[in-house]
């Protein structure tokens, strides 16, 4: 216990004096997150619009899956990029395999669903509300969408921000494909993960307390962004 | 009401008329039901069309009809004699009974009707800023299209129709949930409306206001036009059964 109190004022240390280990570590966790966030914006924002414009045999199916997705264990999205990138798998020739790109790919392919199915329900509810307004002033498929997409961009942040929580707090699927190597793929949760294990807790507790504080702002930042667009009656 | 030749100036980029909006043997169909049924109506150029008729007659049905929102089962809908494009969508405007306001000011509501009818952006603050304007919410430009009250909401909601300079206006019902003086607003906003050149179909339960509004007057029954008859006539004589039934407020056969 007293080793645990100990752990927290080194904690509290290393935070204050930016040690150098620790804001690496940070700094990585940010860079891996936010790139799998934006590339999985580029591709879930998409997915979502079409399926909530769109209606096609199948549609029904493809809904069922994608609220499926948004489940997906971690530790199986690790593996299966980790299969697909090891030097064997079909992309190994790229050698990404322990690279922060690996990291990267396996959050993205957590958060497409989460950013994919929200967006399709955020669209396709306003598009209810719209379309008809919409038809009889002349705007067309491609206008439409992006009218929607617009209109709900404050809900869509609020998605985007969703997934960045879900990628940071994530361990199970960047220890796979990143292993957690010193000054190159190690990141918050896997540097907690370790350090925990190796009884440095001082370290782990730092990283934990930065996290927590991460998933405070990010939700604060849901809060703000619903409240601001009310006030401006966008929501 | 007389047609004045100072008809609103054409948006560019939307040629063609859409006047007359004919509907030729229109039926729609649902569930075994036929909700409309060979409906033949013709909306000329020129006179405030009222529509009229008991609830579930086919109103709405059919003014979405003519604006090719609902595809119809059977029979066929032109306008300007040509079957329906989106490019003269911006020369019919259209109100619905629940106004449609989109997440950005009042004025960016305008805006947003005038560039989709491919008004150029040059003339857009202009107009945008004329048909608010005209409809006496030059106050509320910037406020929040959503927060506006109800009555607010459906002058905003005709003077982003209007704002393109539509050949003709359908209003299903705007007034149906307005107090009094809302409600006179906007009849005198659409009577303006008609006045500056627009043609007018107007859907309304109100006998008070068909009187106030009509030059003639289309009465629907069961998914079908039961008379078309000018409106000094419609109200003292008319000559279907069901319309006599609903101007004495007696139940409609
Ligand atoms: N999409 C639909 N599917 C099935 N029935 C429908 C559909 N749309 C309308 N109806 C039915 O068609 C009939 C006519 O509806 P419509 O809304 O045109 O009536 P209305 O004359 O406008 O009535 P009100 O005066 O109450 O507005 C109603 O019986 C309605 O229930
Ligand atoms: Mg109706």
């Amino acid at each position: 216990m007293q080793d645990f109190g100990a752990a927290f004022g080194e904690a509290f240390r290393l935070l204050v004096s930016l040690d150098p280990d620790l804001v690496e570590i940070v700094a990585l966790s940010l860079r891996v997150s936010l790139g799998a966030v934006l590339a999985a914006a580029a591709i879930g924002l998409p997915i979502g619009a079409a399926l909530a414009v769109a209606r096609f045999p199948g549609r029904g199916v493809a809904l069922v899956a994608l609220n499926s997705l948004m489940g997906l264990p971690p530790v199986v999205v690790g593996l299966l990029v980790y299969l697909a990138l090891s030097r064997a798998g079909p992309l190994g020739p790229l050698g990404l395999l322990y690279t922060p790109a690996a990291m990267m790919i396996a959050q993205m392919i957590l958060v497409v669903p989460i950013i994919a199915a929200v967006s399709r329900q955020t669209i396709e509810d306003m598009k209810e509300e719209y379309e008809e307004q919409l038809r009889v002033l002349g705007v067309g498929p491609s206008g439409m969408v992006a009218t929607l997409l617009w209109d709900a961009r404050f809900s869509l942040l609020t998605a985007l921000l969703a997934g960045f929580g879900r990628a940071i707090a994530e361990v199970g699927a960047v220890i796979i494909v990143g292993g957690n190597i010193n000054h190159v793929t190690r990141v918050m949760t896997t540097a907690i993960a370790l350090e925990t294990s190796k009884g440095d807790l001082a370290l782990a507790l730092g990283l934990g307390l930065i996290l927590l504080g991460l998933a405070i702002t990010v939700n604060a930042a849901v809060m703000l962004l619903r409240r601001t667009a009310g006030h401006a009656a966008f929501a | 009401m007389q047609l004045s030749p100072d008809r609103p100036a054409r948006p560019a980029g939307t040629g063609g008329h859409v006047l007359p909006v004919r509907a030729t043997g229109v039926t729609i169909r649902r569930g075994g039901r036929a909700l409309l049924d060979g409906i033949d109506i013709g909306i000329e150029p020129g006179p405030l069309t009222v529509i009229m008729g008991p609830n579930g007659a086919g109103k709405s049905l059919l003014l979405r009809v003519l604006a090719t929102l609902v595809r119809p089962d059977a029979g066929v809908v032109t306008w300007g004699g040509t079957m329906p494009d989106r490019g003269r969508a911006p020369q019919l405007g259209f109100v619905f009974q629940k106004p449609v306001m989109l997440r950005r000011s009042a004025i960016d509501n305008v805006r947003y009707a005038l560039k989709a009818a491919g008004v150029p952006r040059g003339e857009r603050d202009r107009r945008a800023a004329e048909a608010l304007a005209a409809a006496g919410l030059e106050r509320l430009a910037g406020s929040p299209a959503r927060v506006l009250s109800g009555g607010e909401q459906q002058r905003l909601a005709i003077a982003r129709a209007l704002a393109t300079g539509p050949e003709v206006l359908l209003l299903d019902e705007p007034t149906a949930n307005l107090d009094p003086a809302a409600t006179l607003a906007i009849e005198t906003q659409v009577q303006a409306a008609h006045r500056a050149g627009t043609t007018v179909v107007f859907v309304t339960h109100d006998l008070g206001q068909a009187r106030r509004l009509a030059d003639d007057v289309a009465f629907v029954h069961h998914g079908r036009v039961a008379e078309r008859t000018p409106a000094h006539r419609f109200f003292s004589a008319p000559s279907s059964e069901a319309a006599t039934a609903f101007i004495e407020g007696r139940l409609i056969p």
